[in-house]
C-alpha cells in the first residue's frame, strides 16, 4: 500500500475544507493534504448557482460557483496538495488515515493533525416516514438541484415541495424558471424554517403558495409519482380529519433538514452532540481528540457559508498552532450551558487559558421563534458578562454573538447562556 | 397617503420595510437599518428588479453547463424573456468567472456573465 507523510490532512474540499487549508497555510503549515471525494473542489457551492453568498465575508453578493472560485483560485497558486476523487474509508487512532481512488488505489496518510471538514447531507423520505407507495418521483431538493443545475435534467412537470428549509425555496424558484409548475410549499411547522428572504424572492415572486402547519398523509402512484394528499396537522402536528384534499403532481421534492455527515468521526471516537450531531468542540473548533480539529456542516448546519468560512479559519488556526507546537501548555476547560429556549451551542466548552483571540465567537440556534428578548451570558459566579437585546429569533436563523476573552478569568468555571421574553419596563 | 410594505432581500436578516406614499411618489421610507434596505425600498416600489441565475449549455467543456447571471438585477417583469433567450444559448469552452455570454440581454441593458472556471475537457 501506497504511503504519504503530510502535517495536516483535511477530509472535504468544500468552502469548510478549502479555507481551513488557506488559513493553515497562511500560519506557516507546510505540507497540507486535502481529499475530496468529488471530481471537482467547491463541495455545495458548485450546484447553489443562486446568489446571497458572502455579503458578510467579502462584503459583496455572489453565487455559489463565484464564491467557491475565490478560494479555489486562491488555493491553486499555493503548494497545498489536493486529492479529487478520493474517498477516506477511515481515521486510525495513531493518527494514520487511509483512502481510496482510482489512480492511488487504497493507501495511507500519516499526519500530525487532521481536519474533519465533510459537511453534511440531506434528511430522507426514510428519516420522516412518509405512508403511501414507493413510486419514482421523489427525491430530496438538492438531489434535484444537482439534476438541473449540474447535469441539466428536470426532475419532472408537476413539483410538491415538502418543508420550507432553504434549499426547498430555491429550488421552487429554479424550477418555476425552466418551466416546471411549482404547485406549493408544505410545512409542518406553523412557521417558514428558511430565511425570509427566500420565501419573498423565491415562493412571493411567482405567486407560489406556502402551506404552514399543513403535512402530506399520504403518497399515490404505483410506476411513477401521481399526486398526494396534504392536510392541515393541530398543535402536536396530527392531521385533523376532514382537512385531506389531494394534489396532482408528478414530483415530490422533499427539503426537510440536514445530518452532518460523522460516520468517520464516530468510528474514529469522536464525542459527539446529540443536538448537533456533530463532534464537541471548544472555541479552537477541538474535538475530543487533541490532533482532529471540525468545521463547517460536519460541525453543525450553518444557515450561511460566510460563517462556514470563519469557523473553518479559526479550526485551520488551531490546527496550525497544534502542528508548530504555539499552544498554550496548560488548559483549564470551562463548560458551556444553556437553558431550554436554546437548542444548542457551539462551542460546547472553551479553554480559559487560551490567549490567542480577542473575543470568542458562539453560534447558537432558538428552539421557537420569538419576538423582542434578551440574549443573557453569565458565569458561575451568577455575574452577567453579556446581556443583548434580539428583536427576532427564530430557529432558521443562527445567533451569533462575541464574547470578549477578558470576560473569561482562570477562575471562571462554567458559562450560561439563556434566551429570555424582554421584562417590561 | 398610503404605506406599502416590503421585506428586504438585501441580505439573511430580511428587514421588514416602510414606503410611505401618495399614488406613485414616495414620501418616506422607514425601518430600513443599511442603505442596501433603502435602495431596495426605493426600487422595489417603483421598479422591482431580481438578480437572476440560471445555467447556459457547453460546449465540449469539462462538465456539460456552466453556471451563469445577469451582471446586476433586471427588472422583474422581464424574467421570463430573459430565460428564454438564455435556453437557446449553447457558449464555447474553456470559461471563465466574468466571461460575458450576451452583452444587453433581451434589451435589459445588463450582461450575462458565466459565474465558474470551466476548461475544455481536451485541456487537462
Amino acid at each position: 500500500m501506497k504511503k504519504l507523510e503530510y502535517d495536516l490532512v483535511i477530509i472535504g474540499g468544500g468552502p469548510a475544507g478549502l479555507a481551513a487549508a488557506l488559513e493553515a497555510k497562511r500560519d506557516g503549515v507546510s505540507k497540507i493534504l486535502i481529499c475530496e471525494r468529488a471530481p471537482y473542489l467547491g463541495g455545495i457551492l458548485n450546484q447553489c448557482i443562486h446568489n446571497g453568498f458572502g455579503l458578510q465575508y467579502f462584503k459583496e453578493e455572489l453565487t455559489g460557483p463565484e464564491y467557491a472560485s475565490r478560494f479555489i483560485e486562491e488555493l491553486e497558486n499555493s503548494d497545498i496538495d489536493v486529492k479529487l476523487g478520493t474517498m477516506v474509508m477511515e481515521i486510525m487512532a495513531d493518527k494514520k488515515v487511509i483512502a481510496v481512488n482510482r489512480e492511488d488505489g487504497m493507501f495511507q496518510i500519516d499526519t500530525k493533525a487532521l481536519i474533519l471538514a465533510m459537511g453534511c447531507r440531506e434528511r430522507t423520505r426514510g428519516a420522516i416516514t412518509i405512508p403511501g407507495s414507493r413510486p419514482a418521483g421523489i427525491m430530496t431538493a438538492g438531489t434535484a438541484q444537482s439534476y438541473v443545475n449540474l447535469e441539466g435534467y428536470l426532475p419532472g412537470k408537476e413539483v410538491v415541495i415538502l418543508g420550507s428549509g432553504d434549499i426547498g425555496l430555491i429550488m421552487a424558484r429554479r424550477l418555476t424558471l425552466e418551466g416546471v409548475n411549482v404547485k406549493g410549499v408544505i410545512e409542518l411547522m406553523p412557521y417558514s424554517t428558511g430565511l425570509i428572504r427566500n420565501k419573498v424572492q423565491c415562493l412571493d415572486d411567482f405567486g407560489i403558495p406556502l402551506l404552514l402547519s399543513h403535512s402530506i398523509t399520504e403518497v399515490h402512484g404505483n410506476e411513477r409519482l401521481e399526486g398526494v394528499t396534504i392536510a392541515e396537522v393541530d398543535k402536536s402536528f396530527k392531521p385533523i380529519e376532514g382537512t385531506e384534499h389531494y394534489v396532482s403532481c408528478d414530483t415530490l421534492l422533499l427539503s426537510v433538514g440536514l445530518i452532518p455527515e460523522n460516520e468517520l468521526s464516530n468510528n474514529l471516537g469522536c464525542e459527539m452532540d446529540k443536538v448537533t450531531r456533530g463532534p464537541v468542540v471548544n472555541e479552537k473548533r477541538i474535538t475530543n481528540i487533541p490532533w482532529v480539529f471540525a468545521c463547517g456542516n460536519v460541525l453543525h448546519v450553518h444557515d450561511l457559508v460566510d460563517n462556514v468560512t470563519q469557523e473553518a479559519e479559526i479550526a485551520g488556526k488551531a490546527a496550525a498552532a497544534f502542528i508548530n507546537n504555539k499552544t498554550n501548555e496548560e488548559e483549564k476547560d470551562v463548560i458551556i450551558t444553556h437553558d431550554k429556549n436554546i437548542g444548542y451551542v457551539v462551542p460546547q466548552h472553551i479553554d480559559a487559558l487560551n490567549n490567542q483571540e480577542q473575543t470568542i465567537k458562539f453560534f447558537l440556534r432558538v428552539r421557537n421563534p420569538d419576538e423582542d428578548v434578551r440574549l443573557i451570558v453569565k458565569d458561575n459566579f451568577n455575574k452577567t458578562l453579556l446581556n443583548l437585546k434580539k428583536t427576532i429569533v427564530e430557529p432558521g436563523t443562527m445567533v451569533t454573538f462575541n464574547l470578549p476573552r477578558e470576560f473569561v478569568t482562570k477562575d471562571t468555571s462554567s458559562i450560561d447562556i439563556s434566551i429570555s421574553k424582554e421584562q417590561a419596563q | 397617503m398610503a404605506i406599502k410594505k416590503f421585506i428586504c432581500i438585501g441580505c439573511p436578516k430580511g428587514c421588514s420595510l416602510k414606503v410611505e406614499h401618495t399614488e406613485k411618489t414616495i414620501n418616506e421610507i422607514s425601518d430600513y437599518s443599511c442603505k442596501i434596505g433603502l435602495k431596495y425600498a426605493q426600487t422595489e416600489f417603483t421598479e422591482p428588479k431580481r438578480t437572476i441565475t440560471t445555467t447556459v449549455k457547453l460546449k465540449s467543456g469539462d462538465l456539460p453547463f456552466v453556471p451563469v447571471k445577469t451582471k446586476e438585477p433586471v427588472n422583474k417583469e422581464k424574467i421570463f424573456e430573459v430565460m428564454n433567450v438564455i435556453s437557446e444559448l449553447e457558449i464555447e469552452s474553456p470559461v471563465r468567472v466574468g466571461d460575458v455570454v450576451v452583452s444587453n440581454i433581451a434589451g435589459t441593458g445588463v450582461d450575462l456573465v458565466c459565474t465558474r472556471n470551466i476548461k475544455n475537457a481536451g485541456m487537462r
